[in-house]
């Protein structure tokens, strides 16, 4: 997973370039967590364009870290969303919570 | 012309998350002798994930055991069968439910079940306590046929 911090927006992007289930998430999660709490972001971004794999460890992934962005008063974002990343987030519901953006793909 | 498709596959090996990977690629390489649609190999790839996560997660709970699949491929449907030796399942329908988890202190969804029953036709579950868990899913690739009922219609069009 490679992050980007953009200062002036206040602004910090992930972009995931691993498959993401119950094994890869451990490493994506402790590494997402160290950067939301070192940059304070206002907004944080994940971008799936690279993502060719995920189970429903995705989803405990990103509530988790909505949750902890919330609680230091920064939002989460979904971007580039493949169909079957897409459905599975659909079927849990938290895209009611975050919401997808636009991104261009890097 | 329609070619009969039959195989079987067996593979077993360590309950370690590293698994999960090598499971359901090994799986999706069998099924695409189908000639499943990219949309259909992630569906079965993702429900194969589930599966064996809740073995290895669930069944066998950090102690170490196996993880059986079995996969047969008749015509244009796939049959999976994912079975652990582990602790088993007191109550099935309630494990079933969306968003039901034993442990949602670990970030875990709930969604497992939920979703390998809308990525694949059929899941059913069989579980002892005490004796281990078996999920059986099965799958049509669509693909195939909608591509013959193109081409007869192709056929049609140019009779004409």
């Amino acid at each position: 997973m490679e992050s980007k911090f953009y200062e002036e927006d206040k602004l910090l992007i992930f972009r995931i370039t691993d498959e993401i289930d119950d094994f890869s998430v451990q490493k994506i999660r402790r590494r997402a967590d160290y950067d939301i709490e070192r940059y304070m972001p206002r907004k944080v971004i994940f971008d799936f364009n690279s993502v060719t794999f995920m189970d429903s460890a995705g989803i405990g992934l990103v509530i988790g870290r909505y949750k902890f962005a919330k609680m230091l008063g920064s939002t989460v974002e979904l971007a580039n969303l493949t169909s079957n990343i897409k459905k599975i987030f659909e079927m849990s519901g938290i895209l009611r919570l975050i919401p997808i953006t636009n991104l261009e793909v890097s | 012309m329609k070619s009969e498709i039959e195989n079987e596959m067996k593979l077993e090996f360590i309950s370690k998350s590293a698994n999960e990977a090598f499971a359901r690629i090994t799986v999706a390489a069998f099924a695409s002798q189908l000639d499943p649609t990219i949309e259909e190999l992630a569906d079965i790839k993702t429900a194969v994930s589930e599966a064996v996560t809740n073995c290895i997660v669930h069944g066998y709970d950090k102690k170490q055991g196996i993880v059986k699949i079995f996969a047969r491929l008749k015509e244009n449907e796939i049959l999976i069968e994912i079975s652990d030796k582990g602790k088993g399942i007191e109550n099935i329908d309630i494990a079933k439910e969306p968003l039901y988890t034993t442990k949602p202190n670990l970030e875990r969804s709930g969604m497992g079940f939920t979703i390998m029953e809308s990525f694949m036709d059929e899941v059913d579950v069989e579980s002892v306590v005490g004796l281990g868990t078996k999920v059986t899913m099965r799958k049509v690739i669509k693909n195939k046929l909608e591509n013959e009922e193109s081409d007869d219609e192709f056929e049609m069009i140019t009779k004409e």
